[in-house]
């Protein structure tokens, strides 16, 4: 069968099986291999990405479901050129470390901070609850969100900073130097 | 990679064309609405179907919590997330809120649906604990028109609903009481994941009094049971916490829970006495207008 969406902004179409689920239909037919695919029992979160903008897990949608509706994916989060300031926030608060569970998380609390520019830590860890990360603890993923939040409201200043408060300089200059 | 075995798929543009569809495809046909319990379940190959029809498009028409003198009508297809957000559901059904919480995740909770929760009949299921407490009626659409099937007589066991193979479930309808209030209880073994067990409370009061009771629990029978022996022993007299251990005890005389990877069956029916208290005393709180 043949569907058509908008990805990231852009119509695509494509010959599909019914049974092809979108995780799938993004990674191996449009090659957005930034939305990853954790397990076979929709728990782990690694494949969420927006439907008609709400985060949703793409391994527990078929790509058939999906036709006529817009999807956006962790590589639609980049604007151009400049990251979105939840990827800054992973970046400078050190939210990843394998990086395996990171596209799935940017793409929730994306959408966390544009419905609570503001949220607690508790509202935080709940938006991600549907996630799991075997690296982190979480802790460096609040913090990401924490710093995102800060950022967009304008309220972040050198003191507050958690990448300043808690980082090695080394490990500063590490980020900074990256491409 | 699990997938599943190869199927047809088809949209559904109204209930009527769902309907038709189910009626000329048979048995080998299913509706997918959130897809969050039939999905995992092809993917892992445990339900296979040559067909499935997608009602997602029927979102619009049956996404809705409609208020009425009398009653609070809920589209088949409304998703958890909507439940979990509505105000009105909040004042007069806060089991909802309690409930929706702990439901899955939130990802989950914006595809997932109360007409998939209900049809899917997992004895864990929490929204068919929350329907059977409040004594919901499922309104039941066929080739023929329509039925109107109350909780009670909704599950035909695990996984087996009153619901044929040519019929959709198009509406849940909750009867609006005056002075009463309701809470939702769950104990799971990590966040997002389904019951140990958990129990649902509504209780209505006047002058001091319960005029009735009702319970719902999730994960300790073949089907999420309502107690009735819980209502009679209930009615006519005032709270108590002796009387909330009362309750407890009949639930968890009247339970079926079986030993499993959540745990043994002597833990859940001492959960089930547990919850039950806890629930009705939360329930009861409420109606005196205050959160515990
Ligand atoms: C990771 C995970 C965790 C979960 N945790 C919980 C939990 O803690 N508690 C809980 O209660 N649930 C939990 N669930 C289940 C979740 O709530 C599902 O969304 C829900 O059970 C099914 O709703 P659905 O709309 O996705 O149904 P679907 O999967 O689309 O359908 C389920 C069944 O119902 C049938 N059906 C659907 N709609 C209709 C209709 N209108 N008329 C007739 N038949 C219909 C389908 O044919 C299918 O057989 C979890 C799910 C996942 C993936
Ligand atoms: S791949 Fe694990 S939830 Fe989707
Ligand atoms: S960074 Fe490795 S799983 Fe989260």
């Amino acid at each position: 069968m043949q569907v058509t969406m908008i990805v990231n902004g852009e119509r695509v179409t494509r010959d599909v099986e019914g049974r092809l689920l979108l995780v799938h239909f993004l990674r191996d037919h449009l090659a957005l291999t930034g939305t990853h695919w954790g397990c076979d029992t929709s728990n782990c979160g690694a494949c969420a990405v927006w439907l008609d903008g709400e985060p949703v897990k793409s391994c527990t949608v078929l790509a058939a479901m999906a036709a006529g509706h817009e999807v956006r994916t962790v590589e639609g989060l980049e604007q151009l050129g400049e990251l979105d300031p939840i990827q800054r926030g992973f970046m400078h608060c050190h939210g990843l470390q394998c990086g395996f569970c990171t596209p799935g998380m940017l793409m929730t609390t994306r959408a966390l901070l544009d419905s609570n520019p503001n949220p607690s830590e508790q509202e935080i860890r709940e938006a991600i609850s549907g996630q799991i990360c075997r690296c982190t603890g979480y802790a460096s993923i609040v913090r990401s969100v924490q710093w995102a939040a800060a950022e967009e409201s304008g309220t972040r200043t050198s003191t507050v900073d958690p990448a300043s408060v808690r980082s090695e300089p080394r490990s500063r200059e590490r980020t900074a130097d990256r491409p | 990679m699990q997938v599943p075995v190869p199927f047809d798929y088809e949209r559904a543009t109204s209930v009527e064309h769902a309907i038709g569809l189910l009626a000329r495809l048979g048995p080998s046909a299913r509706l997918v609405a959130g897809g969050h319990s039939l999905l995992p379940m092809m993917k892992l190959r445990l339900a296979n179907f040559e067909y499935l029809i997608d009602i997602n498009d029927l979102h619009n028409k049956l996404g809705y919590v409609k208020v009425e003198p009398t009653q609070i009508r809920i589209g088949a297809m409304t998703r958890h997330r909507e439940l979990l957000e509505s105000p009105e559901l909040l004042r007069s059904f806060p089991i909802f809120h309690d409930a929706e919480r702990v439901i899955a995740d939130p990802l989950v909770r914006n595809r997932g649906t109360i007409g998939g929760s209900l049809c899917q009949a997992d004895p864990s299921e929490d929204l068919c604990a929350v329907c059977t407490t409040l004594d919901a009626s499922c309104v039941i659409r066929g080739l023929d028109g329509e039925r109107v099937v109350r909780m009670a007589d909704f599950y035909r066991g695990p996984y087996e609903t009153a619901v044929g193979d040519a019929e959709m479930l198009t509406e849940v309808r909750f009867p609006l009481r005056p002075h009463g209030s309701s809470a939702y209880e769950k104990v799971g073994r990590r966040v997002g994941d389904w019951a140990v067990v958990s129990c649902g409370a509504a209780v209505w009061m006047d002058d001091g009094v319960i005029t009735d009771a009702r319970v719902g629990l999730a994960a300790v029978g073949p089907n999420t049971t309502g107690i009735p022996a819980i209502s009679q022993a209930l009615r006519g007299r005032p709270p108590s916490q002796d009387l909330y251990a009362e309750a407890g005890a009949i639930a968890a005389d009247y339970c079926t829970p079986v030993t499993d990877q959540r745990g043994s069956a002597e833990y859940k029916r001492h959960l089930a006495a547990e919850l039950t208290r806890r629930a009705m005393r939360r329930a009861v709180a409420r109606v005196h207008g205050r959160e515990l």
